[in-house]
């Protein structure tokens, strides 16, 4: 005899249980620390700041461990946990020539003043499987730092290259003209996304989206989709000052500092005989150390101000509606995922239709075709 | 403002926020079947499983209010049960499984088979607000298209359907026209359920949360579903009635019994179907093979 | 000097120039059209010819002059200076636009019958087997067998293409039709036979229009009047027979010869 199904919230609670089971794993392992992960899992941390959107380390640990590696999962706690946040206003914009810079490079010179700084990166390592690593403790070849004869100072004159080559007229401003000044800058934890989007509101989308989007759009740019001939003109990974003012105050106090990536790529130029030729700008900035994410994100950013640039628009990079609404991993795991629901009440009406279509069918080819075949 | 255990403001969100998604509300009621953009919060669920619903939720609810949750019909689907746990959580307000009790219901994909009263308003949760959407999947000339009332294409696939299956091909999701003005989706609740949309007593709310709309139908407003003179909108209808109760006008769920293609129908409305039950009607309850 | 002298033009336009940046689009033209009567604008590529066209049909806006049209219920309308939904309403009834590329006059992806049908839905035929009658009517009209009402248009050929774009068109009863170049890609044989069917359509059913073509053909055996382009301005306008014969402007006369000699 059939009986309609109930006891879903014991269903519901069963696997919460289940879950936290399989996230701590086998109790004869040593349970990790969101220490550990904060500072031996770096990169992840960092992205899930940066996608997040929200600069806090040990948070960002520990949405790491709760979410059992899920990186996205992670990103989600911390989204949710930024909507419950109090806000005090907006900072000053951050001052990225005063930064502490451990890594600085740039692809169009060969040297420039600040010198070019490999830092740490997983450039030039050749990617072989390091098993010494498996072991726990100290790794034998490890050089320690400060122990070597060839320990040098790093510059604090570090100017940015493209300013240099602002300054000489060969690139376009930053800055927009002064005329937009009574714009104001868009807010997309505020407003809701329109389009046509400023630069402002696109630059905070790609910011917060998804790395392996932007990084799939930002290559099909350099395959063809879209081209817009980019040089990494500057990349630097550093701590800065961010400094915020107090309405009651008047003037700035330093909150802090925080780790961020800035890649300045310089692009196309345009121009012609009658207009003086300048190269173009593409931006990304993201939290802590996230390279790939930053290049990517320059390269599309420079590709969505085609219509800006007066080229034409044919690519999916250059689709401002579509990268905008499908950047975000938050919205579209949600609505992905989504699909795990019920929707047997509208697979019901499908059915139905289909059931009545197929019977129509049969009923007309009946009527076609008197005697059945054999 | 009072805080709620773990330091959450009542129904979770904070006053600003509340404050943000009224103005949008009452902006969709003075223009009904009008998508109004709102900034969407990121809440504690996924999108698509239901944001934009419970944030007019909590936008609406008060201490005084008794909620129900429903889910395909019933309030024991899985995301039900989570989201009623999550406002009897947040916002510790009385919930119920009985249509007739409930002040707010919050619902995915059905309108509940009991007539809903002028003191009720029912949330509908829309994971696509835009009815042109799958048309013309550009944002900027769908708004233009609303502003215009150009409605031409909808009726162009309409008409398509029609010429390839004999048939309007659209099950759920199925568009109307609110007010005599804007075309409009009921969230994809089935076709059977958009008479109840017409003239319905009650306050219809619609939130979109990935989307980032929120739409609203007054009380006792025209709803029309769009069709042609000669291929007039029709409802589903079922040769058997509901196993369980006898009911031979509700939306029935198909259940597969056994391997053999064993089936049975049962009301998708848990609570009606089970008030039903209670005044005494029964059904058909064994799993015969059906056809 | 028209053959059409009704009491006032069905459109009329005055000072009309566009220019982009440094190069001229057209400048200062001058035209009157009657209802019934068709003008043909030729001209080489890059005279203005389709940038006047464009400026004419509202699809963009000149940067001086105006462009004004006779209502059907009266009274005259500068056609810049509407609201955007009426002018989207006379360009879905009182106008046509047949382009020189059929896809982009036509849903490549709604069957033939539903790309005629849509002007019909769009101002409120709410009656399927009456949207589908009138198609199946205007299908025959432009001489493409009726069975294939319910095919895509990505299956047709190119000059059942154009033709289905000019069913679509004319299904409302348009009174003014803009053609840009509605024969250019077509081989000859299928121009000719296009060619003919669109005089038989605008004389029966008296609609004014104005083509624009590089191909002095095409232009003889539709237009009544013509006006000749040069780098966007009117160097000679009268009767087609008049100008294809005895070219007054060199320019024209030029045109004119280079036709014959080829």
């Amino acid at each position: 005899m059939y009986v309609a199904v109930k006891g879903g919230e014991k269903a519901i609670d069963s696997a919460h249980r289940l879950l936290a089971e399989e996230r701590r794993g086998d109790p004869a392992v040593p349970e990790i620390g969101t220490e550990q992960i904060d500072a031996q899992l770096g990169r992840a941390v960092d992205r899930v700041m940066t996608e997040g959107a929200l600069y806090d380390r040990k948070l960002a640990a520990l949405a790491i461990k709760q979410a059992a590696g899920d990186l996205i999962e992670a990103i989600f706690l911390i989204r949710a946990y930024r909507t419950t946040l109090p806000r005090f206003g907006y900072s000053e914009p951050m001052d990225v020539q005063r930064m502490r810079a451990r890594r600085r490079i740039s692809a169009t010179f060969k040297d420039l003043p600040g010198g070019q700084v490999l830092g740490p990166t997983f450039d030039y390592t050749h990617r072989l499987l390091d098993f010494a690593l498996e072991a726990e403790g100290e790794v034998r070849d490890a050089a320690q730092p400060g122990s070597g004869a060839d320990v040098v100072e790093l510059s604090d004159a570090m100017p940015r290259v493209l300013e240099q080559l602002a300054r000489e007229g060969l690139i376009e401003d930053a800055m927009p003209p002064e005329d937009d000044d009574d714009a104001e800058v868009g807010d997309i934890t505020r407003t809701p996304r329109e389009f046509p989007a400023g630069r402002d509101v696109r630059l905070q989308s790609l910011a917060r989206g998804d790395e392996g989007f932007l990084l799939a759009l930002g290559y099909s740019t350099q395959r063809g989709y879209g081209r817009t001939h980019p040089f990494a003109g500057e990349i630097r990974i550093g701590e800065v000052i961010v400094e915020f003012i107090p309405e009651e105050l008047g003037f700035a106090i330093e909150l802090g500092d925080i780790t961020i990536t800035e890649c300045e790529m310089i692009n196309q130029f345009q121009g012609s005989a009658s207009k003086k030729p300048t190269f173009t700008r593409g931006y990304g900035l993201g939290f802590g150390q996230v390279e790939r994410k930053t290049m990517s994100m320059a390269l599309v950013d420079r590709s969505l101000r085609a219509d800006e640039l007066g080229e034409a628009r044919d690519a999916p990079a250059q689709d401002e509606e579509f990268v905008l609404s499908h950047a975000d991993n938050i919205e579209a795991t949600g609505f992905v995922e989504h699909l795990k629901l019920p929707h047997y009440v509208d697979f019901q009406s499908e059915l139905e239709l289909v059931r009545k279509m197929r019977a129509e069918h049969d009923a007309r080819t009946a009527v076609q075709e008197p005697e059945a075949a054999e | 403002m009072s805080a709620q255990p773990g330091g959450y403001n009542f129904a979770y969100l904070d006053e600003q926020t509340k404050r943000m998604i009224r103005r949008a509300i009452l902006k969709a009621v003075a223009v009904p079947g009008y998508q109004v953009p709102f900034a969407s919060r990121e809440m504690p669920m996924p999108y698509g499983w239901g944001t934009g619903g419970v944030q007019v939720t909590a936008a609406i609810i008060t201490r005084t209010d008794v909620l129900k949750v429903i889910d395909q019909g019933s309030d024991d689907t899985t995301n039900a049960v989570s989201i009623r746990k999550f406002f009897a959580k947040t916002a510790d307000v009385a919930t119920t499984e009985r249509t007739t009790d409930a002040s707010i219901i919050q619902t995915r994909h059905r309108i509940p088979e009991t007539p809903l009263r002028r003191d009720q308003i029912i949330v509908y949760q829309v994971p696509i607000p835009e009815p042109l959407r799958f048309l013309e999947p550009r944002e900027t000339e769908t708004r233009r298209m609303h502003a215009l009332e150009e409605y031409g294409l909808m009726h162009v696939k309409l008409y398509e359907d029609i010429a390839r299956h004999g048939h309007i091909a659209t099950t759920y999701a199925y568009p109307v026209k609110v007010n005599g003005r804007y075309v409009t989706d009921p969230s994809p609740t089935p076709k059977f359920d958009n008479p109840k949309m017409d003239n319905c007593p009650a306050l219809q709310l619609f939130g979109a949360g990935r989307e980032k709309r929120i739409y609203a139908i007054p009380p006792y407003t025209e709803v029309k579903s769009l069709d042609f003179e000669d291929h007039p909108f029709e409802v589903q209808t079922w040769e058997e009635s509901c196993a369980l109760c006898g009911a031979g006008d509700t939306f029935l769920d198909e259940v597969i019994t056994d391997d053999r293609g064993g089936r049975m129908f049962v009301c998708s409305d848990s609570d009606f179907c089970s008030q039903r039950r209670s005044a005494g009607h029964t059904g058909v309850q064994s799993p015969e093979a059906a056809e | 000097m028209s053959l059409f002298c009704y009491a006032e033009p069905l459109l009329s336009a005055e000072g009309i120039t566009k220019t982009f940046g440094r190069i001229t689009g057209c400048a200062d033209v001058n035209l009157d059209l009657y209802a019934g009567e068709v003008l043909g604008i030729v001209g080489e590529s890059g005279s203005g010819k389709s940038t006047l066209l464009r400026c004419l049909s509202a699809a963009v806006t000149p940067d001086a002059g105006t462009v004004s049209y006779t209502l059907r219920q009266g009274g005259t309308k500068d056609v810049h200076a509407m609201g955007d939904a009426e002018r989207r309403m006379l360009m879905r009834t009182d106008w046509a636009f047949v382009h020189q590329n059929p896809r982009d006059g036509l849903r490549m992806h709604v069957s033939a019958g539903g790309n005629v049908g849509e002007r019909l839905m769009a101002v409120g035929e709410r009656h399927y087997g009456d949207i589908r009658g009138c198609a199946g009517e205007w299908l025959a009209k432009v001489e493409i067998a009726e069975n294939r009402i319910d095919d895509l248009p990505v299956t047709f050929s190119g000059g059942m293409q154009q033709r289905l774009q000019i069913a679509r068109n004319l299904v409302t009863h348009p009174r003014l039709a803009f053609m840009d170049e509605p024969t250019g890609g077509l081989d000859v044989s299928v121009q000719a036979r296009l060619l003919d069917l669109l005089r038989g359509l605008v004389s029966d059913l008296g609609l004014a229009a104005i083509v624009v073509t590089h191909d002095l053909a095409v232009a003889r055996h539709l237009s009544h009047r013509l006006m000749v382009m040069k780098q966007g301005r009117v160097v000679e306008t009268g009767l087609t027979d008049q100008v294809l014969d005895d070219p007054q402007h060199p320019y024209s006369q030029l045109l004119v010869s280079s036709i014959l000699r080829a």
